[in-house]
């Protein structure tokens, strides 16, 4: 499965509480549409550092590399360069 | 405490019937376990169910005047009943007991309504005036004591628990509308309750049926002057103000004919009443607490200092995980009302080590908080209304970091998040509701998980316009910092702490609580204090400090302010699951039972068992739904079965 779908897979499952793909874009922002918050933000950043074996570093931690499924498949592919 | 129930007959209503009051005075036994008693007329039948605590010998209720006119049932305590005895005898009043009981009555007999401004306590109380056929109830001014109602066209049911009335009554549906409320605030808006048709009589409220009419008003309300002044000359003198005023409100608690314990937590407040008790009282120091198996919420060493410091005869219980499971099912009985988290069960352990040790009263510090501001809540808000002035300000917003560093997953982390996190409303500080925005945002995330029939009921709610339009106009004018002490007393307080974690925890096993905080007087006091004198900076309860300070040990004094929290998903989903949460749960349940999104809760709970849960917002759903197919679990489908007939 491509990360994408993996992330897709992970943030409709787990803050979405739903399978049905219709309810999330890929570049819906997360803050912006309520899907996460502060918290929850910090569950994103634990699941790509398990599952993609990175560190998030506190300076990555900013909207353009973790508040949408776009924007975190660019700075997967960008850590894993 | 004790309980108390009854029933008057309407227009074309049925005489009241000698068994369906002993059937709601059975619902009421852990209120009162040491007696009971009945009045009934052609009009109207009062049950009382008894936990005798003054005047052990002629306590005993209902309670009637001399020419047996009026009668009286009251569950609660009216600490100055010694000067207002003395105040009715000198009056001309004749008594047969000992009772606060009868001091009330005789209150009622020589000021009528305005009886209820003389009285300093705790209470609940109904009267009877048999020969105009006028009933009188009340209720205490902040809302310890419950009293709730349910009025059809032939009858007045009343009692301080639902089940009393719903044991009468047999109409038994959860309140959606209700429900919304609390998936919002933490507790329905008062005089809602979680029932349909039952409503409760709000704190501080007076009710008077008489001639077929009823009316029902406020007599008593929090109350908040803008312009008090901010002198810090006067600093001392308020210091020793509020203590003098404390140290009687604590003293006047302890009158009691059977011996006072109180409840030692480690924080602040309990300490400062404990050490009253201790430095100023002739009653021996007996103090309990509750641990945590769960090192981040344990609480004991702080407790131990205190223990060692004031010589407290001490006994604490400790509090696993799976205690919390196992004693879920009955404490929910008891709230009557879903839980947003666990923390009421712990409360209810003990209450009932109390109970063991042969103790019936417990001091308290609830009610310190929202009167001397305590809150991280006020924090926030003072930091969102000052950064609300500037918007576009990069370092105003940097004072968030502050707020919550107790939370092992704090909003606090990251900025960016934080700032979006409570930058909620900042465009708006003049909301009636903007100090408690964020908190209110974050708990509806709950009602994603609805289901489609939930959502369909309440397509026409919105809890946020109930709440505006329950808040009168005055306290719409009131500065930031009031408006969030009213809006946090008149609902999480009134609606949760003192009921589901506070009256219910306490009295399920017949154990009554005492709030010297909540002496009317130390609100007064405090409601006239300008915010600076509350929350000087960030430094949350200043004036307290000040005041009551030296009497503790430093280390309490500067210790930051933790909240009392206990586990959550922790409790429930673990090696040793009880059978019952995957049980209520499960997709039939759920589905049966029709409030929430069979899907939704499925992956809930995938994400819980796969360890991912690790939010206030994951823990907060989770207790809210199990909680809930819980309440309809108990009330609903198995009433039957829990009632004492």
């Amino acid at each position: 499965m491509s990360a994408e779908m993996e992330l897709r897979s992970y943030v409709l499952e787990n803050y979405l509480f739903t399978d049905d793909q219709s309810q999330l874009n890929n570049e819906d922002s997360f803050m912006d549409k309520g899907i996460v918050d502060s918290t929850g933000i910090l569950e994103i950043i634990t699941f790509i550092e398990d599952e993609y074996d990175i560190s998030v570093e506190d300076s990555e931690m900013i909207p353009e590399n973790l508040d949408s499924i776009n924007n975190l498949v660019k700075y997967l592919e960008k850590k894993k360069a | 405490m004790c309980g108390v129930a009854g029933y008057l007959k309407l227009k074309d209503g049925p005489e009241p019937d000698p068994v369906i009051l002993n059937l709601m005075a059975s619902q009421l036994v852990h209120r009162g376990p040491d007696g009971q008693g009945f009045y009934v007329d052609d009009t109207i039948g009062l049950a009382h169910t008894r936990l005798s605590i003054i005047d052990l010998e002629g306590g005993a209720q209902p309670i009637h005047d001399k020419d047996e006119r009026y009668w009286i049932v009251f569950n609660g305590e009216i600490f100055n009943y010694i000067e207002l005895r003395q105040e009715l005898i000198n009056a001309g009043a004749e008594f047969y007991t000992h009772s606060d009981t009868e001091v009330i009555l005789q209150a009622f007999i020589k000021y009528d309504l305005d009886f209820v401004n003389k009285l300093n306590g705790q209470f609940s109380i109904a009267i009877w005036d048999k020969l105009d056929k006028r009933l009188i109830m009340v209720r205490d001014r902040v809302g310890i004591v419950p009293l709730f109602y349910q009025l059809n066209k032939e009858c007045l049911f009343f009692a301080s628990e639902i089940k009393s009335i719903l044991a009468a009554t047999g109409n038994r549906k959860l309140n959606i509308k209700a429900l919304d409320q609390l998936f919002t605030f933490w507790a329905p808006v008062s005089p809602e309750t979680m029932f349909d048709g039952v409503l409760e009589l709000s704190p501080g409220h007076l009710f008077e049926y008489k001639n077929g009419q009823i009316d029902i008003k406020r007599y008593w309300e929090w109350s908040y002057d803008n312009k008090t002044e901010d002198d810090f000359s006067k600093v001392d003198e308020k210091a020793e103000e509020l203590q003098s005023l404390l140290t009687d409100a604590t003293q006047i608690r302890l009158r009691s004919d059977v011996p006072v314990g109180a409840y030692l937590s480690g924080g602040l407040d309990s300490s400062i009443i404990t050490s009253i008790i201790k430095n100023n009282t002739n009653t021996p120091l007996r103090s309990f607490s509750i641990q945590f198996e769960d090192k981040g919420l344990d609480e004991s060493q702080h407790q131990q200092l205190l223990i060692d410091s004031l010589k407290a005869d001490h006994s604490s219980i400790k509090c696993s995980y799976n205690d919390i499971a196992k004693n879920f099912l009955d404490t929910i009985w008891h709230t009557e009302a879903p839980i947003l988290r666990s923390a009421p069960v712990p409360m209810g352990m003990l209450s009932g080590l109390v109970n063991r040790m042969g103790y019936k009263v417990v001091l308290t510090g609830e009610g310190a908080d929202e009167v001397f501001g305590g809150y991280d809540i006020f924090k926030e808000s003072k930091i969102r209304s000052f950064w609300a002035k500037n918007k576009e300000s990069v370092i105003r917003p940097l004072l968030l970091k502050k707020l919550y560093p107790y939370l092992d997953v704090s909003p606090g982390k990251a900025q960016v998040y934080l700032q979006k996190f409570f930058g909620v409303g900042i465009d708006t500080p003049d909301l009636s509701y903007f100090s408690h925005l964020p908190r209110w945002i974050t708990t509806s995330k709950i009602k994603e998980f609805y289901s489609e029939s939930t959502k369909e009921s309440l397509k026409s709610v919105n809890s946020f316009d109930s709440l505006e339009s329950y808040l009168p106009d005055y306290v719409k004018k009131y500065n930031t910092f009031h408006r969030a002490q009213y809006i946090e007393s008149k609902t999480l307080m009134s609606g949760y702490l003192l009921a589901s974690q506070g009256d219910r925890m306490l009295m399920k096993n017949s154990v009554e609580g005492r709030f010297p905080f909540l002496d009317h007087r130390v609100i007064e006091f405090g409601s006239g204090l300008h915010p600076k004198f509350k929350m000087f900076g960030l430094q949350e309860k200043f004036l307290l400090k000040k005041s009551m300070g030296a009497l503790l040990p430093n280390k309490i004094v500067k210790r930051y302010k933790q909240p009392y929290r206990s586990p959550d998903i922790a409790s429930f989903i673990n090696d040793d699951e009880l059978g019952y949460v995957s049980d209520l749960l499960s997709e039939k349940r759920v589905k049966e039972y029709g409030y929430f999104d069979v899907n939704r809760v499925k992956f809930l709970l995938k994400k819980i068992r796969a360890g991912r849960a690790i939010g206030y917002k994951d823990n907060m759903a989770f207790m809210g739904i199990l909680s809930t197919q819980a309440l309809h679990y108990l009330f609903i489908e198995r009433f039957n079965d829990r009632i004492t007939v």
